[in-house]
């Protein structure tokens, strides 16, 4: 799938946490069966929206997340589609086997929207900064996993979950983030998204990534270089086909994402590209480490996670391919 | 089962064994023509590994065929070595992972009031099974929900796979526990049919919070040589031993 876009200099910033309240307020008022879970974090993971419309379809489960899980798949077995959240930290590394066993082992229709991933958590520090999130959901049988990159296409994630029948992962930030998707945008799952076309170097990205990428395309440009960026934002099912086909013209990648370049996107290309059509590719993102304290934007630029990193790994790939 | 099997928890199995028949033969609202009857009783096995037990209910509550049972643990068997709700006909949730099972029947107890209905979720938990700390979030959620529509057995035979569950890693004082915790608690003797039956009658009529039946049973129970013994949790009887478990269930079951 195509669809062009631009960054939008000095436009508004919008978390994809804030856009998940909105979109499930709204799905709770089309469907009755759409049930919502927390664990004490509603005001944060913002499914407090979801709450005070529709208190009785609402659980706060409290600080135990391991429950949390196990009762929304008790929900799914007779019939409701709940909406689990918390930090994404709690969903996927405390609640593990409980999404292992209790949701995908038996494909229960279950969505874990998990907020706060990934270091842009901030000043929270290294214990609730999801480095590992995407590579424990991602081998999971039968979960879905999605990373959004703005506000639009978790709105259209949200709204996606619902309709797809089984677990589903998606991972929401807290830091506000540039709008990218205009309101004409259909998101389709296990689709990537060509947003920029180019013949020198593909950049693969998700979430946060994605308008780093943009932005990294445009300083390439200037330097003469021609990056084609590529939002994937469904890491599974994986678009191998579009990813392919972008190295196939361009014969050299990078992948930026948010999240250790272990098991994630990154993993995901390298399988991609190794089995499909092997090139060069530099993997941006939490190199085996864990985060720490900080501010967003400290922190992005101390983990090599800004548009001038995908500048030199870009770089590095196409040097690579020409030796 | 386990003999043709070669491996599985025979002691786990006959401890329930009396509570999952008095279940399915004088409890339950189901129907194995429909097994997916929206107006259904739901039953939870927590305790997975007890399988046999319940698939040997469902089978001869008419689920699936009686000989299917021989099928347990093989290979394209729909009858897996623990409850596998998508294989299964009559199996309502995936267990075996110990301390999920009473979280997933809360959320069926859930949807449940949410809807109105009057059908009544069933649970059946381990007392090894009550050393996960999940089982404790689960019974926190149920009693701060109110969830009088959820019944759960305590199947309280003493012994895990390590040992007598005071000497591995004791839970008791249970009945207190689940006292504690906002559940109204009544205690049976597990093999005793009228008290099981009695026990889920109060369990009916009881309102305002979840009903934990703790059920004093006997691991291996109606076989002489397994009777109270540890180390037939986890093992399959060789053919001539389950065929004296079988002369001895046939001759409990006389006397009886």
């Amino acid at each position: 799938m195509k669809y062009l876009v631009r960054l939008q200099e000095g436009a508004k910033k919008v978390a994809t946490r804030d856009a998940y309240g909105e979109a499930l307020a709204e799905l709770g008022r089309e469907n009755p069966d759409v049930v919502a879970l927390d664990a004490d974090l509603s005001k944060s993971t913002k499914t407090a929206v979801f709450g005070k419309a529709f208190p009785a379809r609402f659980f706060n489960m409290g600080i135990a997340e391991a429950n949390m899980m196990a009762t929304a798949a008790g929900l799914a077995a007779a019939g409701k589609v709940p909406f689990a959240s918390t930090f994404a930290v709690f969903a996927t590394g405390r609640a593990f086997d409980q999404v292992r066993n209790s949701i995908c082992y038996p494909h229960l229709n279950v969505k874990i929207a998990a907020s706060h991933a990934g270091i842009t958590v901030g000043e929270d520090g290294g214990s609730h900064q999801s480095v590992e999130d995407i590579a424990l959901m991602r081998v999971l049988p039968n979960m879905t996993v999605i990373v959004p990159a703005d506000a639009g296409e978790t709105r259209a994630a949200v709204r996606a979950a619902a309709a797809l029948d089984g677990p589903v992962y998606l991972r929401l930030g807290r830091a506000g983030g540039p709008i990218i998707f205009g309101p004409d945008y259909s998101f389709r799952v296990g689709e990537a998204v060509v947003l920029r076309e180019g013949r020198d170097v593909s950049l693969f990205a998700c979430g946060v990534m994605v308008a780093e990428a943009l932005k990294a395309a445009d300083q390439l440009a200037g330097e003469g270089l021609e990056a084609e960026v590529v939002n994937v934002s469904s890491l599974k099912p994986f678009d191998w086909r579009t990813v392919a086909e972008s190295v196939v013209r361009t014969g050299a990648a990078v992948s930026a994402e948010e999240h250790s370049i272990i098991g994630g996107l990154g993993g995901a290309v390298a399988e991609c590209l190794a089995e499909r059509h092997p090139v060069p590719l530099v993997r941006v993102g939490l190199r085996d480490t864990f985060g720490e304290s900080g501010t967003p934007d400290e922190l992005m630029k101390a983990y090599g996670l800004t548009a001038a990193d995908i500048v030199r790994a870009a770089k590095e790939a196409i040097q690579r391919r020409r030796v | 089962m386990t003999a043709a099997a070669k491996s599985g928890h025979p002691g786990g199995s006959l401890s329930a064994a009396d509570i999952l028949a008095a279940l399915y033969f004088r409890v339950l609202r189901v129907d194995p023509s429909r097994p997916g009857w929206p107006e259904r009783d739901r039953f939870v096995l927590s305790k997975g590994h007890a399988a046999p037990a319940l698939y040997a209910a469902l089978a001869e509550r008419g689920y699936f065929p009686v000989e299917e049972l021989k099928t347990l643990r093989r290979i394209h068997s729909r009858l897996q070595g623990h409850p596998d709700m998508r294989k299964t006909p009559g199996v309502e949730a995936s267990t075996g992972s110990l301390g999920q099972g009473l979280s997933m029947a809360g959320g069926m107890a859930l949807a449940g009031r949410l809807d109105g209905c009057d059908w009544r979720v069933y649970a059946l938990l381990g007392d090894g099974e009550c050393e996960e700390g999940q089982v404790w979030e689960a019974a926190m959620a149920a009693a701060h929900y109110r969830l009088d529509n959820l019944t759960a057995f305590l199947d309280n035979n003493g012994l895990q796979i390590d040992g007598p569950i005071e000497q591995v890693m004791s839970p008791n004082p249970l009945n207190d526990k689940w006292r504690a915790f906002g559940w109204h608690v009544i205690e049976i003797d597990g093999h005793d049919f009228g008290q099981i039956l009695g026990a889920v009658d109060e369990a009916k009529k009881t309102k305002g919070r979840p009903t934990m039946i703790v059920a004093r049973t006997i691991k291996g129970k109606g076989c002489s040589f397994m009777e109270n013994e540890a180390e037939w949790h986890g093992k399959a009887p060789s053919p001539e031993q389950a065929e004296q478990a079988l002369r001895d269930l046939e001759k409990g079951g006389a006397a009886r």
